[in-house]
Formats: C-alpha cells, structure tokens, sequence
C-alpha cells in the first residue's frame, strides 16, 4: 500500500512537470529557407520584450500582440531588413524599453554607466579606507589573551603584590 | 576620516531609496509613448458597417481630433464606455473608434447595446493599424492636433478622473493651440 501511493506521487509528478513545459505557440516554428534568416528571426525574438507581459521576451510570449510582432518581424526579415533597421521599427512604435539591451543614448546614458559608476565609488572608497588604515601608528602590542602587553604586565604585577602581602 | 566618506554611504542610501521610492508611486504597465509629439501614423482602413467608405488619415489634416482603440472582448471598455460618451457630449471633436482585432457583428452588437459615441468606426480586424500605432493594451486613447501630430496618449480604460484632469485638459490644450 505504501509502494503504491509512493509510484503513485511520482506519476503525479511527472504528470505536472509535463504540464508545466512551456507551450511554444506555432508560429514561432515558422521555417525560413534561408538559414541566415532563420537565425536573425530567432535571435531577434529574444531581444524584444512583449508589451503585453512584460517580463516575457517576444519568443515566449503567447500575447496576441507577440503573435503580431512575430509575424511583422518575420516579414521585415524576408524582404531582407537588417536587425539596426527592426530595432528601429519597434522603438519607433514601443519605446526603447521593447529592447532587452537599450541602446546607448543620451536617456539610456544613466542606466549602462551607472554600475561601473557604483563600482567605481566602492572601490575608491576601499582604497580610501584601507589606506587611512594603514597611516595609524601601529597597535600596541597585544598577546593571545587580547589584552595589551603592558596590561598584562599590570596585572602580573599586581598579582605578585597580592602574594607577597 | 573625513565627513565627506561618513556620509557617503547615508547619501548613497538616500538616493538608491529615493529612486525606489519613486518606483513605488509608478505603474510599470504604462509606458511613455514615443509616438507623442510626433506626427501620427498615416493609414487608410475599412469602415464599420461593412461596405462603407474607406476611412483615410489624412482627410482628418485640419482638425483636432481623438483616436480610441477599444474591442468588444476587451473587459475594462465597457467600464471606460460611459467615459467616452460623456466626451462625445462635452467636446464636439471628432471621436474615431479603431475596433481592434474583433469581430464586426460583436462589435456592432456591443454598440448597440451600449451606445455609439463614435463619429467614425474603423475596422482594424488585423490589427495592422493598431500595431503602426504601437498598441500594446486595449483601450488606448490618442489626441491627434491639427497639424497630424499626436499630443496625448492614454493606455487603459478612461475613468472619471482621467477624462476630467488628463483627457478633455489635453484637449482643450491643443483646441486653444488649434485656434491662436
């Protein structure tokens, strides 16, 4: 009884890995007989955010409005566009954020040099740190205990007086 | 250590804080249109009902004129309907319906039972327009001036608040532009 309810949650399992496989819609499998092409659209359809459901790219949406950007991109394809020239046609319609990767102009400026900009100002002030660090005269020095040598001294002295009273 | 690095990191903070909190107040599904200030896509498409005159863009050069993009599938049109009615009564500007990817009886029957306020109906069954006008999410409300630029973009349903502070303001702003 046990086995059985055991196979039993694995089919269970596998039936929803199944399940959770992505769909891809049909038209993404549109063939090209030219294998250039065939490549470009695919490439393409990574780069490109759907609008619709914005955290999918333009391959693996199933938005209508995926379906439709597709079928444009495809066509622009085969009368032999260039990626530049289809970039152009959906930031003209969608906003440089329909790409993936903005390009690099005066309103994208911020978001590409910004982390190296961060970087940049973490690793000055390490530097800062570390070299401020260094210019302090040398510690005391100091025994496994943590205490200071000369505490310990201290107290060695004071523990000789206590005996010898 | 200098006061400029104490603060450093309390400034940096703030910042990264106050972008986020911008972030908070914003809402991600609404995109800035490129197409404002620009002029507005041309295009000639069908009319609704069918066998009527085929609608051309440019036959509204001259005019101030506002460009809705609904479909009778679409949930939140029906809620932005009355809106567009209440338009259509307090501003006598052309209101051109684009029915986005949609059957023309469902539409008709949608109209019918619940008010055309459109001066044209135009049938984008393909959605061939609506995708020259970068479209992403039915309703969307354009102002079109005189001189064929767009000057206003609306995406999602118009309720009371948008028509009164964003929509018909946007409107009178280019009418005024229109008339000095």
């Amino acid at each position: 009884m046990k086995k059985l309810s055991a196979s039993s949650v694995y089919l269970l399992l596998l039936l929803l890995i199944t399940a959770m496989t992505p769909l891809q819609s049909a038209d993404v499998l549109v063939t090209f007989d030219n294998p250039e092409h065939s490549q470009l659209y695919h490439a393409l359809l990574r780069e490109y955010r759907c609008l619709k459901c914005q955290n999918q790219n333009l391959a693996d949406s199933n938005a209508s409005l995926a379906g439709d950007l597709r079928r444009e991109i495809r066509d622009q394809i085969l009368a032999g566009k260039a990626k530049k020239d289809i970039d152009e046609y959906l930031v003209a319609r969608y906003g440089e954020f329909v790409l993936y990767r903005p390009r690099f102009n005066a309103k994208t400026a911020l978001l590409w040099v910004a982390p190296f900009l961060l970087l940049g100002i973490a690793l000055a002030s390490l530097f800062y740190m570390v070299r401020q660090r260094n210019r302090q005269p040398d510690h005391l020095p100091i025994d496994v205990t943590g205490n200071s040598v000369e505490t310990q001294q201290a107290q060695l002295e004071k523990a000789r007086r206590l005996l010898e009273e | 250590m200098s006061l400029f690095l104490k603060l450093l990191p309390l400034a940096l903070f703030l910042t990264v804080a106050g972008f986020l909190a911008k972030g908070l107040t914003l809402d991600p599904s609404e995109l800035p249109s490129p197409l404002v200030d620009k002029p507005a896509p041309q295009f000639t498409v069908a009319t609704l009902p069918e066998g009527g005159p085929v609608f051309d863009s440019s036959s509204m050069a001259g005019q101030v004129w506002v460009l809705n993009v609904w479909a009778s599938w679409c949930g939140p049109c029906i809620a932005e309907h009355p809106y567009l009615i209440e338009l259509a009564e307090q501003r006598s500007v052309p209101l051109v319906g684009l029915n986005y990817k949609d059957q023309p009886a469902d539409a008709q029957q949608w109209l019918a039972r619940l008010g055309n306020p459109f001066t044209h109906l135009l049938d984008d069954r393909a959605g061939d327009v609506g995708l020259d006008w970068g479209v992403y999410g039915v309703p969307e409300t354009f102002v079109i001036d005189s001189r064929g630029q767009v000057r206003f973009k609306h995406v999602g349903p118009i309720d009371e608040k948008s028509l009164r502070g964003k929509l018909i303001p946007a409107i009178d702003e280019v009418l005024q532009g229109a008339a000095s």
